[in-house]
């Protein structure tokens, strides 16, 4: 089947059911995206599929075929970082980064829908994305920051 | 803070000495120097100063032999050496280093011994300069015990500033200058006329140069990086999705295995049926290995799947199947046959209990998972006279020994990459992941081997937080806390965790037992602290502020409810007994940020806990409100005094981060046994905090202790009794079990 991830089109030959996070990382070497859970409880494949955050764990490959697949990589790069990105550096919310990419990639999609969020709306939006290092602090200021960023305010 | 390097430099040796012999390793045993564990690899043209810098023409690395797992460990270590060595972030690469045994951690011996952190006397110096020197012989080369900062603030400064004087004395040589009239910047050194030699283009002619070894460290004055607030070295990387894990590395022509090792952790493998796996789609091996099944296969995911399709007949856990006979062998361990230690036994305590009014209560604290967000995995490929391994690990030599004894090669002929890690907590002190991927990878010889563990086989064979139980006592009389007696009987976590390593326990009392309870700094009529060794149950291991985690708990949520009977001002009461300056200002830190004593609504309660662990005095306030839907955390007030802080942002975002962990797992998490297996498979039975939890939590450093000590675990232990000690104050309630959400609901 075909996929599109990140701009580049691949051709794969994947079991319909093999979920789309294990598409990515062992058949297409993309590494962006992790496995944390296996079952949607934390967060760390999020990935987008024409736009919306999913988890890539639990939609299996078929789902995913001939869609537009983004990962953190395709979100933004060294030269052209998304305002995310640009947050979650400024604020340096990493610890152990492992869930990052998924809070990244959940942080993202949710202000394309909620460009001016209030504090109670970034915790619900947030919650389903667990980081064991306990970086919701400056998750929280980040993803102030980058409303801001993405309103051309910051 | 005061006089730090003097008291650094008599209290650990290891820099000054370290340079004498010439290249930087002649003290790191006892006796004879350790081998200079660069020099193997060193390529055409580089110069090695010492184990901690390298140089080339092409390039600087900073060599981090603590490894990082999201505390910020490869920064800091790189930040020290830069400091003295004039260089700027940016200008080098950092390398976790090939395991040596050169790089033993002194600090964590330190912390091994029956002392205070406080106590300097005499003997207290004896008995840590005697463990010093047995980590010196294991080469202990370990990343715990929140000391990769005390371990590396006076030894890597040391090495950036023989590097910077040996590169002046090559530059004077080479340029015909005077030592004198030179000066470094930016990775540079400037000769007199203004004319900028970069370090690279020095290394050739520095390697030929004895290194100075006279030199003095910088005064706190002139730093540029200590104590003000860096950009972590891996942040743009973590931001972007390019940091390269662990479980990420792909070495070519490797191969995807997954595992099935009998539930109950130990247990045999009395036979299995693999044939539904063996014919399933890119399944390449099946593999008995010691106590389960490897499956090996050209995909993660399949071979999780096949693995899943075998049929086992697993042997009985070596440990009690039921939960309740956990409990129960704690329960009857407070006999004189189980007692380890008495660790302290102020005044008369059955004279002041009897002259007073005293009472009992009993606490208790389960296993607890580690369960970072990266699952466990391994790469090894074993070939006739050695191995190759890939992976992200605390303790470098032990993986490295390990491997070797199921590889059949000497340790020297395992190559060992460590790789950077998705967190911890202590679960990569383990390394039976990295036993397994060897194992597979004789099977498989000269074919590299990825293992990765899915997240319901790391639960399974996750060696949880110690479970214990705490018996306490107490008395108080005329409005004071006269009498304190804390027993505390939990497995020892040492044995246990030694009991996987080539090692013999330690002599003499687990520390662990005691951590957190015995060492507060209180001064009471009578205080007494007993540590009773239960036998082992389920396999145990370190887990962030270990033995403190469970006995920072009992003693001070305890000392709340003698606080309350007596009648007496918490915070007032605990800063009464305290007999130690630092730890007191720690108090009256927290006691200011929370503007502790001013009214609080009705339905909201504040609550103070102060513990001492890793030689850290750290104090929380909490604040709380007991709304319809159960507690909810509003406000977490903390301070630490850590000697120095070194990175203050790090130091903001590690506090914060200990205090969700310890909040979280306080509140909804245990792993609990039946039929001799975790009942807990995956986060959604063992949960940690969650976002929309999360409390405002403000932090204060100080820097009062002459002694600089680490951060990533003391904010742990006095989590869970000041949210214990909250939850009373605004609900009458007593918390003395956790999780708390066993005997209270939280929003």
């Amino acid at each position: 089947m075909k996929m599109n991830v990140d701009g580049t089109s691949y051709d794969v030959d994947v079991e319909d059911e093999m979920p789309l996070l294990w598409v990515l990382r062992d058949e297409l070497n993309i590494k962006g995206p992790k496995y944390g859970c296996g079952i949607a409880q934390c967060g760390a494949c999020t990935v987008h599929i024409d736009g919306l955050a999913v988890r890539s764990c639990s939609i299996p490959a078929q789902l995913a075929a001939d869609k537009d697949i983004t990962t953190i990589e395709g979100l933004g790069n060294d030269e052209t970082r998304h305002a995310v990105q640009e947050a979650w550096i400024e604020h340096q919310v990493a610890q152990c980064g492992y869930c990052q990419s998924g809070q990244i990639m959940s942080a993202a999609s949710f202000l394309l829908l909620n460009p001016s969020p209030t504090d109670d709306q970034i915790d619900q939006a947030m919650s389903a994305n667990l980081c064991r290092c306990g970086t919701y602090p400056r998750i929280r200021e980040a993803i102030k920051t980058a409303a801001a960023k993405l309103r051309g305010e910051a | 803070m005061a006089d730090l390097g003097k008291i650094a430099r008599r209290t650990f040796l290891v820099g000054s000495v370290s340079i004498a012999g010439g290249v930087a390793f002649g003290t790191y045993v006892v006796r004879k120097p350790h081998a200079n564990p660069l020099k193997d690899d060193l390529g055409e043209g580089e110069a090695t100063f010492n184990p901690w810098v390298k140089i080339s023409d092409t390039g600087i690395t900073l060599i981090a032999p603590h490894v990082d797992l999201g505390q910020g460990g490869a920064s800091v270590q790189a930040a020290l050496i830069a400091e003295e060595m004039d260089l700027d972030f940016g200008q080098f690469e950092v390398s976790f280093g090939p395991p040596a045994a050169a790089y033993y951690n002194a600090a964590l011996a330190e912390e091994a011994v029956p002392f205070l952190s406080t106590d300097t006397s005499f003997q207290a110096n004896m008995m840590r300069g005697v463990m010093t020197s047995a980590f010196k012989l294991l080469g202990a080369q370990v990343t715990g015990g929140s000391s990769t900062v005390p371990d590396s603030f006076e030894k890597l400064r040391l090495a950036g500033a023989v590097a910077r004087e040996t590169l002046k004395k090559a530059a004077a040589k080479e340029y015909k200058a005077k030592v004198g009239d030179l000066s470094t910047e930016s990775g540079h050194v400037i000769l007199p006329d203004g004319q900028r030699i970069p370090y690279t283009s020095l290394a050739a002619r520095a390697a030929k140069t004895k290194p100075v070894t006279n030199v003095d460290l910088r005064p706190e004055s002139e730093w540029r990086l200590i104590g003000k607030p860096m950009e972590r070295i891996d942040i743009v990387a973590k931001s972007t999705g390019t940091v390269r894990y662990g479980i990420d590395v792909n070495v070519d022509g490797m191969v995807h295995a997954a595992v099935k090792l009998n539930p109950r952790q130990g247990g045999a493998l009395n036979g299995f049926d693999a044939s539904k796996a063996q014919a399933m789609r890119g399944v390449l091996e099946i593999v008995p290995i010691k106590n389960g099944v490897a499956v090996v296969a050209d995909n993660t995911w399949r071979a999780f799947k096949a693995a899943d399709a075998i049929d086992f007949d697993w042997g009985p856990a070596p440990y009690p199947a039921e939960m309740d006979d956990h409990w129960a062998t704690l329960s009857q361990s407070f006999g004189e046959e189980n007692l380890d230690s008495v660790w302290r036994d102020d005044g008369d305590l059955d004279d002041e209990l009897a002259n007073a009014t005293s009472f009992q209560a009993e606490y208790m604290a389960p296993y607890v998972a580690h369960q970072p967000l990266e699952p466990i995995s391994a790469i090894v490929r074993a070939d006739d006279d050695g191995a190759e391994v890939w992976v992200g690990t605390q303790m470098p030599r032990f993986v490295q020994t390990n491997v070797a004894a199921i590889v059949g090669c000497d340790p020297e002929d395992v190559v060992l990459h460590n790789q950077y890690v998705g967190g911890s907590f202590g679960h990569r002190l383990e390394d039976d992941h990295v036993k397994a991927c060897a194992e597979i990878a004789v099977a498989m010889k000269g074919t590299p081997v990825k293992v990765t563990y899915s997240r319901e086989e790391d639960f399974a064979h996750d060696f949880p937080r110690q479970i214990a139980m705490g018996r306490m006592q107490g008395a108080h009389k005329d409005g004071q806390v006269s009498a304190l007696d804390i027993s505390i009987a939990m497995p020892s976590v040492t044995d246990s965790q030694t009991s996987r390593q080539p090692l013999e326990a330690p002599p003499g009392p687990d520390s662990q037992i005691a951590a957190g309870a015995w060492n507060l700094p209180y001064t009471l009529p009578a205080f007494r602290m007993s540590a009773y060794k239960a036998p082992p149950l389920a396999p145990i291991s370190s887990w962030r502020s270990v033995g403190a985690s469970t006995n920072g708990f009992f003693a001070d949520a305890f000392l709340d409810e003698l606080i309350h009977e007596a009648g007496a001002d918490q915070l007032e009461e605990r800063l009464r007994i305290m007999n130690d300056d630092v730890s007191r200002k720690v108090l009256e830190a927290v006691g200011e940020m929370s503007n502790w004593g001013s009214s609080l609504p009705k339905g909201r309660g504040r609550g103070v806990a102060f513990v001492r662990s890793f030689g850290v005095p750290c104090a929380e306030v909490i604040e709380v409100t007991d709304t319809p839907n159960g507690i909810k955390v509003d406000k977490v007030f903390v301070a630490a005094d850590v000697g120095k802080v070194v990175d203050p942002i790090n130091f903001d975002n590690h506090v914060k981060g200990a205090v969700v962990w310890g909040l979280g797992h306080a509140m909804n998490c245990e792993i609990t046994y039946s039929d001799g297996m975790a009942q807990q498979s995956n986060y959604h039975a063992h949960e940690g905090m969650r976002l929309y939890q999360c409390p405002e939590i403000l932090v204060q450093g100080l820097e009062n202790g002459a002694k600089i000590r680490g951060i990533g675990e003391p904010p742990v232990p006095p989590a869970a009794p000041a949210l214990a000690n909250a939850i009373f104050a605004a609900t009458g309630k007593r918390l003395r079990e956790m999780p708390f959400n066993k005997h209270a609901k939280f929003v």
